[in-house]
């Protein structure tokens, strides 16, 4: 099984050379971390930033220049800074590569929910209902199950959309899956993890082919 | 040139009045029109809408039109770093709607540009496209979202120029340049405030033509939310 580092080091193979990435809160955070050093890869950051470096050191901390969860950030070489129109312009007109963000479900057709529990109190969905509706390549980052127990993955969300049929790709602490027509694509499994595990954590249609391979991970 | 120079946020406010809707730059703390949202403060005004990305902290930013109950409706994309924002929503006090980011930015851009309304995938099938005209656009489905309609727009810049030309630093820049002129009168507070000619023409962010006042504004504290920092 995969802790939340563990999940962020196995997204951090998804992302390619040259791409443009969108990271999310949470775990879609750490995957900056773990990225491969020989590619050449800039983050956005929705409020206004491509070229996102690492939190910056004591003294060089700027109130002007942040990321979208509203931490102090520092830029890379390259760097550039954009109004929300324009920054929103890269989200829908399919200009960024990849997105990672988390969510609460995802359905076996890949619809996405992660802005609202009805009877909480509501935050807002931020700039995630732009990004599940534009993005090509969207990748989840998340727990297989919630606090209860209960699965993630399911044949339909039960909580209000962010965005129908837009994941792509799903990596959990059990799993790797693809949305495909048929449901969800069982790719890889967690270290240790058994595909009878992966079933039991799985509501949605769950689609076994072959020999299932253990992930690969530094 | 066209002089938009007034003196302080004092002058710049003149003619805001109770009932109002307004547009307010920044993202979370960054960028927002500090001295603007102390004279709404001490105006007094009451029962305003308010366009902004976020609502404030309890006690910084919109947090502190909220602590005096100033405002009735939020127009927001992500709320919620404020207790008394929360307890004024779930009574029911606040008025808030929830849109995404980039259809809130877009909203704003829309005003400037004069265009009426616009389609966006963003948001259809889910809740936010309940009651909203759709439409399919090569086999997508979009929603139709309108332009803001507001009354005053204030915005903070780094730099800016008596003929009220603009210039952001970093992400302080943000939802700031779609609110100029996506008011009927958009008034820009500045850090530093230069007489024209200073500015180099190549570098202007926004022209002066989108604001009608500007005023040198003092004593920015710029808080940060979130202090996060790599160790040596």
């Amino acid at each position: 099984m995969l802790d939340k580092i563990g999940i962020a080091k196995r997204i951090a193979k998804e992302v390619k050379d040259r791409y443009y990435v969108n990271l999310g809160i949470g775990i879609p955070t750490l995957v900056a971390n773990y990225i491969n050093k020989d590619i050449d890869v800039e983050f956005q950051s929705e409020n206004g930033l491509l070229g996102m470096g690492p939190f910056p050191y004591d003294e060089e901390v700027d109130a002007d220049i942040i990321n979208a969860g509203k931490q102090t950030i520092t830029t890379l070489p390259g760097a550039s800074f954009f109004d929300s129109a324009s920054s929103f312009s890269m989200i829908r007109g399919k200009h960024v590569d990849l997105t990672i963000l988390g969510a609460m479900e995802v359905s076996e057709n890949g619809d996405i929910a992660n802005w609202k529990i009805p009877g909480k109190m509501v935050k807002g969905m931020g700039g995630a209902m732009d990004l599940v509706a534009s993005a090509e390549n969207i990748i989840v980052a998340m727990m297989h199950t919630n606090k209860a127990g209960e699965s993630k993955l399911l044949k339909k969300c039960s909580l209000p959309l962010t965005g129908l049929s837009c994941v792509k790709k799903i990596v959990t602490n059990l799993a790797v899956l693809e949305i495909t027509s048929a449901g969800f694509q069982l790719i890889e499994r967690a270290p240790g993890v058994s595909i009878e595990t992966i079933k039991k954590a799985t509501e949605g249609k769950l689609i076994i082919t072959g020999d299932i391979p253990e992930m690969k991970i530094n | 040139m066209i002089n938009k120079k007034v003196l302080n946020a004092q002058e710049a406010l003149t003619g805001i009045k109770d009932n109002m809707t307004l547009m307010l730059g920044g993202f979370g703390l960054c960028g927002i029109p500090e001295n603007s949202i102390a004279q709404l403060v001490k105006l007094g005004v009451k029962n305003l809408t308010c366009i902004s990305n976020n609502a404030g902290v309890d006690d910084f930013g919109l947090g502190l039109l909220l602590k005096d109950k100033q405002i009735g409706k939020m127009i927001s994309s992500y709320v919620g770093e404020n207790n008394e924002f929360e307890r004024q929503m779930l009574s029911g006090e606040l008025i808030v709607d929830l849109i995404p980011q980039g259809s809130l930015a877009e909203r704003c851009r829309a005003a400037q540009a004069g265009i009426p309304a616009f389609y966006t995938p963003a948001g259809y099938g889910t809740e936010i496209g309940e009651g909203k005209e759709s439409r399919e656009f090569d086999g997508k489905m979009h929603l139709m979202e309108t332009a803001f309609n507001a009354d005053f727009s204030m915005v903070k810049a780094w730099k800016g120029d008596e003929a009220g030309n603009l210039i952001f630093k970093g992400t302080a820049r943000n939802f700031n340049p779609n609110m100029c002129g996506s008011a009927k009168i958009t008034i820009a507070e500045v850090e530093e405030l230069y007489p024209a000619g200073e500015l180099d023409p190549n570098e202007i962010h926004i022209s002066g033509i989108f604001i009608q006042r500007i005023f040198q504004g003092n004593n920015y504290e710029k808080r940060i939310e979130q202090r996060t920092i790599t160790k040596r």
